[in-house]
């Protein structure tokens, strides 16, 4: 029995401080995946996303999220769909504690009820963060305050997390974890996006993927196929 | 141990009077943590709840500090009117456009009250307003000592609010990342319209304590605006403790350079302070 797509994006035309950043882009994502959207710089992968989370409105097309339209709601709006979107560089909350920072992830209705239950789970999948739920968020390592920015997304209760160059910046050691924390999400039932500059890794992860060129998805399909293309071994792996 | 005896007055009565300098202050430092905008009209809303409060006793016999309990709703709907449908079309326009808002706000308000109520100068006169009370062995009104009381219990709800509710912690992260904010479910513009309502809350409060005190005028809201700010300058902003120093700062420096120099150097001592704070370290005693 063929199922809905989680989340479809239909050829959304997107413009960005005045200029058009992405055209005709259409993509789905499935309940239970994790899908890699991958490209260059200035591709337009972090549009995407902030897109997706409602920060931009698409000029034309779609986005429907579980059968209903999402691309002309507030950000707040989207989030107690279900939406989750955890930035680039995370953006935790500098002056508050990492218990504090975690509190708002409950902040819409869906979420509030089950704050206690979450925070639980946030403490089993990022132990770190209860060792320093009173540490303010400024004072964490940059790999700390990624994971912070996970748990808080974590707490919104969502049903699809979208991540923003997760692995930025970071030391080997830390993406490991970072993976590690996102593997573990992915069998609590939540559907990924990931967007990383990092190819080689987030192919390795990924079930299926989108390739971005400027604006547009140039190459599409699941991670094995993508692999062999001989474009994608030229551009991402020089041989 | 004559000075120290004489020296006591000065101490205990600026103390209590730094105390109602934090919470006409405390308005201020919330809607410029929040929103980044300096109300100049701050000082003016803090004179209407001030005017209400003289209305309700004169024409109902009213109390004022009983009057609050009317007088604290109406500052939260006119502050949260004032916010959702001026200063928010403001901020959209521009950066400047909300200051030059507020500074509308406070002439037509300053204008209103000359019509309303004439220049002449008013006070607050319930029956208590000429009871003093002692504190070890020294002779201080009344109204003194509740200002001080007040202000502390309203500081002590104000950070309980903002930590413990998730209207308070959502004030508090929009001020720090709005856009961040808004990823977490927050609408950034509601809770704006929030905070700003809150500060009118505590204006309101302010503004009663004022009355009780000193007498105004319709000219009255610049006054406590200076005052406001220069609270706001030397405890930093963003920090309730810090504009409880702040206020304690103006107030001491007030009734000490008052008792040094001579009740009319009293505010100059005071602004300053203000001056060489702001010069030394802008961001005040305890600001970021």
């Amino acid at each position: 029995m063929p199922e809905e797509p989680l989340l479809k994006v239909s050829d959304i035309n997107v413009f960005y401080g005045g200029l058009q950043a992405l055209w005709e882009i259409s993509l789905t994502v499935n309940t239970g995946e994790i899908v890699a959207i991958i490209g260059a710089n200035g591709a337009g992968k972090s549009t995407l996303l902030n897109t997706i989370a409602g920060v931009i409105h698409p000029a034309r097309g779609s986005i429907e999220f579980e059968g209903r339209r999402i691309n002309t709601l507030e950000p707040f709006h989207i989030v107690s769909r279900g939406v989750c979107l955890v930035p680039e560089a995370g953006r935790t909350f500098p002056n508050m504690t990492v218990r504090e920072n975690l509190n708002i992830g409950s902040y819409n209705s869906q979420a509030r009820g089950k704050k206690m239950q979450n925070l639980e789970l946030v403490y089993e999948h990022l132990p770190v963060l209860k060792e320093r739920q009173n540490q303010l968020a400024k004072t964490l390592s940059g790999g700390e305050r990624q994971m912070l920015a996970i748990g808080r997304g974590l707490m919104s209760d969502p049903k699809l997390m979208l991540f923003d160059e997760l692995s930025l910046g970071l030391s080997p050691i830390i993406i490991n974890e970072l993976y590690r924390v996102l593997r573990e999400i992915r069998a609590r039932g939540i559907t990924v996006i990931l967007v990383e500059q990092n190819v080689r890794r987030s192919l390795k992860e990924a079930d299926r993927a989108y390739i971005l060129e400027c604006g547009r998805v140039v190459l599409s399909g699941n991670v094995a196929e993508l692999r062999e293309e001989e474009k994608v071994q030229k551009a991402y792996f020089g041989t | 141990m004559n000075l120290l005896l004489d020296l006591s007055t000065p101490i205990v009565m600026g103390i209590l009077l730094g105390g109602l300098y934090s919470l006409v202050a405390l308005g201020l430092s919330l809607v410029f943590g929040v929103m980044k905008l300096i109300n100049v009209a701050h000082g003016d809303l803090v004179l209407m709840s001030t005017y209400l409060a003289f209305s309700m006793m004169t024409s109902f016999g009213l109390d004022p500090i009983l009057s609050l309990v009317i007088g604290m709703p109406v500052m939260f709907v006119i502050g949260f009117a004032i916010q959702r449908y001026l200063l928010n079309r403001a901020f959209k326009i521009s950066m400047e456009a909300p200051l030059i808002i507020a500074f509308g706000i406070s002439i037509i308000l300053q204008n209103f009250y000359q019509i309303v109520w004439t220049p002449l100068s008013r006070g607050l006169t319930p029956s208590y307003a000429m009871l003093s009370f002692s504190i070890g062995g020294l002779n201080v009104p009344l109204v003194y000592g509740l200002d001080f009381a007040v202000s502390l219990i309203v500081m002590l709800a104000l950070r309980e609010f903002m930590k413990r509710t998730y209207v308070g912690q959502a004030i508090n992260a929009a001020s720090q990342d709005r856009g961040a904010a808004q990823l977490m479910g927050i609408n950034a513009n509601r809770v704006y319209a929030f905070a700003f309502a809150i500060a009118m809350v505590l204006a309101a409060i302010a503004g009663v304590f004022l009355g009780l005190t000193f007498p105004f005028t319709p000219q009255s809201g610049v006054s406590f605006l200076i005052i406001a700010f220069g609270v706001v300058v030397l405890g930093g902003l963003g920090s309730i403790a810090g504009t409880f120093i702040g206020g304690l700062v103006m107030g001491l420096a007030q009734t000490l350079g008052g008792y040094f120099i001579g009740t009319g150097a009293q505010m100059f001592v005071a602004y300053l302070i203000v001056f060489i704070v702001l010069g030394v370290r802008p961001q005040g005693i305890f600001g970021r």
